[in-house]
């Protein structure tokens, strides 16, 4: 059974090539950060005043910065501060927007005044709002999660919102009340286990532009302290050497757009995973 | 409610609000409905799509709001007791429904489908106990004790409603709403899961309303019938009067119009289109009245009672007849 | 006037082929209805996909056999190559005629885009002649229903709106799936009696496909039984009726709850059709048949006609005589 499970779910990345290629980068990512200190060629803080904006060579894969610091080394510990900010706004999200979506759908009195404070914080464009909050709070990794966290908590209501309502009418929901179900049984027996792959799907998206809202606001200086590597604080500092060193700013360039890429094409794959007629090709129908 | 009554319905309204084209309409699903179930009895319901029987069945297990009347049980007020009352009831009058893929969860196994009741009130002493039921009910319903693991998607149609069956009668309630549970089946199917009814309906001593649009059904599994137009009970007696003997117009039209599996017997030629009203604008009189051969000027002013017609609870809501 | 040989339709690759309709072979003439019944899954809609030109694609093909219209094949056309190449004309009404039909777009002009497209003329011609097939469908008030949307019919209303886009067309023949099942009896037989009267009236072949033996009992001129992707028994509807000679065709007809008003137990047949791909040699219904026997699962059984007309797919037919 968990064979047949694992088999299906890996089906639509052996279809697509691409999406296998996203899922392999992700995977590098996650390796890079889990092992950074083994696999960076150098100290990611070591300052070399000698070595000073060297372009890519055998030594330095990736040169160096304007203090001799190896970019090759800062670029796989940024990973950690990536899957940080990342996995930070993933959670924030579900376990803000899940509640909030699940209670407004099954009681509408609540629901009329939930989902219209979601409506305002949605009229706010995801950076703005985020940046606001920043400038509330002031600047800190914590906070650059719940800031950018809040803009996708708003989405991810509106998706739980809309499967919970949909799922409400369903016949076993149904079913379920009329043998005396609660609240409590229908949405952990019902509810939440239906919202399980569709979710995943979201969260994978979240995943991908939490990668970009944390990036510009590290390069706007207002994200992680600027002293931790992070593809956003290396952009920012390095934009005054635009000219005579272009590699500080491809190196880390490549990997936000690779990271939020590959979330991109994996949250694609797991949708058409979940695309009703996708499992009718390969013969599932629950 | 008479003594063998275990179930009595009385004046039942209920009534959705529904938007259509901006505005609000109120829709009386249900207008008024008496019927009382004996112990034992299967009473079928019969009407077409929109005259309410479903929404019926669904006021009797609590999954709709009446606005009006009342719904007995066993002599208790089940629905204005609350409570105890109202939990007890739920458990003694279950649903099965007509959509044997809608209505079981994907993400469950059929033992915890089947089991469903029993989870929620709590009435398993252990999982021993549990397992040693799910697999009785299974066997009782035909199917493999083995089943009560797989998934939704590893059943058929006519299996998927066995479970549907199973999962109502865990435990023994003494009264099933069955709405429409074979019209989603295949003919051959559909015959197995009736005669599969009719024996658990002896077997458990059950009481059971039976819902269709299909007489040929009700006919088979009931012994008496009402017959539904419009939210209201038009014509009701023994299954075998009302369908030998029609008296209501809508009746007899509604018996007419069955195709009957016999070329010699063919009805068929140009036919006047007629269509029930609008739930939306419901006349002021009789809701058949503009259907029917019989109507008269006050049939379309004054809606008809259902009185009494003769012997075994025979009972008609029309003027003219 | 609609011919077809041998039609196999099959899902998979082409090495590993499953039919999902195998060699079925039927004729209808002129002004005539056949009715193709059978269970959910028996290949019926398959069939009049593949005789329409409609399979969806990527899925299941015709493998082998052959359509023929009016006297040429058209197995491999699409519908539009077929009219374009001016052989004949089929139409196709569906089940469900809410989906087929544009929510946001008058009834009126719906039907003459239609008329558009096969009559070359536009504007109030079209439209005329619009109002002209909701008269011949019998529509009430054709005139005012020109301007109505979809949503403001009724089911029965709407189905006579899609037999008036199909008659459009002018078909030589009408192919219609179910298109009764979805409504109440009242207004099922409005709509089979309106299609008895064109198919006199308009003298079409009529391709009429069912799971319920009492609509084929009233409205089919002929039968053709399918079981497992085969057509098991073809007759004429009295002699279907009267003596059926196959064995499911037999059972088919006798869990009918109609046919048994009052019996204690309705007569089953036992088990259920085989899943395409499941299926070995010998008789496809040989593991629900009561009177298998061990040739029966081992070899194909033969097509018997066992009168003019009536031909069975079994090695021991049935010896006639009505149902019990």
């Amino acid at each position: 059974m968990s064979r047949d499970v694992a088999i299906l779910w890996l089906k639509p990345f052996i279809a697509r090539p691409i999406a296998l290629a996203g899922l392999c980068i992700l995977l590098a990512t996650v390796l890079a950060a889990v092992f950074a200190p083994w696999l960076s060629p150098f100290d990611p803080y070591a300052i070399d005043p000698v070595t000073r904006l060297t372009p890519p060579n055998t030594i330095h894969w990736f040169g160096t910065d304007q203090f001799g610091r190896d970019t090759l080394s800062r670029v796989i510990h940024s990973a950690r501060m990536a899957l940080l900010i990342g996995s930070g706004v993933v959670v924030f999200a579900l376990a803000t927007g899940v509640p909030v979506g699940v209670l407004s759908a099954l009681f509408p009195r609540l629901g009329h005044v939930l989902m219209r404070m979601v409506d305002v914080l949605m009229a706010f464009p995801a950076l703005l709002l985020a940046l606001g909050l920043i400038v509330i709070l002031g600047p800190s990794v914590a906070n650059a999660i719940l800031a950018i966290g809040v803009g996708y908590m708003t989405t991810t209501t509106r998706i739980v919102y809309g499967l919970t309502l949909r799922l409400r009418a369903e016949t076993y929901v149904e079913a379920s009340r009329s043998m005396g179900a609660g609240t409590i049984w229908l949405i952990s027996k019902h509810i939440l286990p239906n919202l399980v792959s569709p979710l995943l799907v979201q969260a994978s998206f979240v995943f991908a532009f939490a990668q970009l809202g944390a990036a510009s606001l590290d390069f706007l200086g207002l994200g992680a302290p600027p002293e931790i590597p992070s593809w956003g604080n290396m952009l920012a500092e390095s934009r005054t050497f635009i000219t005579r060193a272009p590699w500080l700013l491809f190196f880390p360039g490549m990997m936000i757009v690779a990271t939020a890429f590959s979330l991109n094409l994996v949250g694609d794959a797991l949708r058409d995973r979940l695309d009703p007629r996708f499992r009718q090709v390969f013969g599932e129908k629950g | 409610m008479s003594s063998d009554d275990i179930l009595a319905v009385r004046d039942l309204k209920v009534s959705f609000t529904a938007r259509r084209a901006g505005r609000k309409y109120r829709v009386q699903a249900v207008d008024g409905v008496s019927l009382s179930l004996a112990e034992g009895e299967v009473l079928g319901i019969v009407g077409e799509s929109g005259c309410g029987k479903t929404t019926l069945g669904r006021a009797i297990v609590g999954l709709v709001q009446p606005d009006g009347g009342n719904i007995a049980f066993k002599d208790d007020d089940a629905i204005a007791a609350g409570g105890a009352a109202l939990r007890a009831m739920r458990l003694n009058v279950r649903m099965v429904f007509q959509d044997p893929y809608a209505s079981l969860n994907p993400r469950r196994t059929i033992g915890d489908s089947v089991a469903e009741a029993g989870d929620i009130n709590g009435i398993f002493r252990d999982r021993t106990d549990r397992s040693a039921m799910i697999a009785s009910t299974l066997t009782a319903v035909g199917l493999d004790p083995s089943f009560a693991t797989r998934y939704p998607y590893e059943l058929s149609g006519g299996q998927r409603q066995r479970a549907g069956i199973a999962r109502a009668i865990l435990p023994t309630p003494s009264v099933v709403v069955a709405d429409e549970p074979v019209s989603a089946l295949d003919v051959s199917v559909q015959a197995q899961v009736l005669n599969l009814m009719m024996d658990l309906r002896e077997q458990l001593r059950l009481s059971m309303l039976f819902i269709s649009h299909d007489l040929g059904v009700i006919g088979q599994i009931s012994s008496r019938v009402a017959v539904m137009y419009m939210g209201r009970i038009v014509e009701r007696g023994a299954t075998r009067t009302v369908l030998d003997h029609p008296l209501h117009p809508y009746t007899r039209a509604l018996i007419a119009a069955i195709p009957k599996p016999d070329p010699s017997k063919r009805i068929l030629g140009a036919i006047e289109a007629s269509e029930p009203p609008s739930l939306f604008k419901r006349p002021a009189g009789c809701a058949y009245a503009a259907r029917c051969p019989l109507a008269s000027d006050r049939c379309l002013v004054d809606i008809p009672q259902l009185r009494s017609a003769g012997a075994d609870d025979r009972a008609l809501a029309c003027h003219n007849v | 006037m609609l011919s077809v040989r041998d039609l196999t339709v099959s899902l998979g690759p082409e090495t590993a082929p499953v039919d999902i309709v195998a060699g079925v072979s039927f004729d209808v003439a002129k002004g005539e209805i056949l009715g193709l019944v059978g269970e959910s899954g028996c290949g019926k809609s398959m069939t009049s996909l593949a005789v329409m030109g409609l399979l969806p694609q990527p899925g299941p093909r015709v493998r082998a056999g052959r359509v023929v219209l009016d006297g040429s094949d058209v197995t491999q056309l699409q519908p539009w190559q077929r009219v374009e190449a001016g052989h004949g004309r089929m139409a196709m009404i569906f089940q469900e005629p809410m989906t087929s039909l544009n929510p946001v777009r008058r009834i009126g002009d719906q039907i003459a885009e239609a008329v558009r497209v096969h009559d070359q003329v536009s504007g109030a011609p079209a439209l005329a002649r619009a109002r002209e097939l909701l008269e011949l469908v019998r529509m009430p008030d054709p005139a005012m229903q020109l301007s109505a949307y979809p949503h403001q019919l009724s089911g029965g209303q709407r189905q006579r709106v899609m037999i008036a886009i199909a008659l459009a067309c002018r078909p030589q023949v009408l192919i219609a799936d179910e298109p009764t099942t979805a409504l109440d009896v009242t207004i099922q037989i409005q709509i089979l009696g309106l299609l008895r009267e064109l198919c006199g009236r308009l003298d079409m072949a009529i391709l009429f496909i069912t799971h319920d033996m009492g609509v084929i009992a009233q409205l089919a001129d002929r039968v053709a039984v399918m079981y497992a992707g085969r057509i098991v028994e073809t007759a004429g509807v009295d002699a279907v009726f009267g003596s059926p000679r196959h064995h499911y065709t037999r059972g088919l007809m006798d869990c009918m709850p109609v046919r048994n008003a009052g019996a204690h137990r309705l007569p089953t047949v036992s088990g259920q059709p085989p899943a395409p791909g499941t299926i070995r040699a010998g008789c496809v219904f040989a593991p629900r048949c009561a009177a298998a026997r061990e040739e029966c699962r081992a070899t194909d059984p033969p097509r018997i006609a066992v009168s003019q007309g009536h031909q069975v797919l079994c090695a021991f037919p049935l010896n006639g005589g009505g149902p019990a």
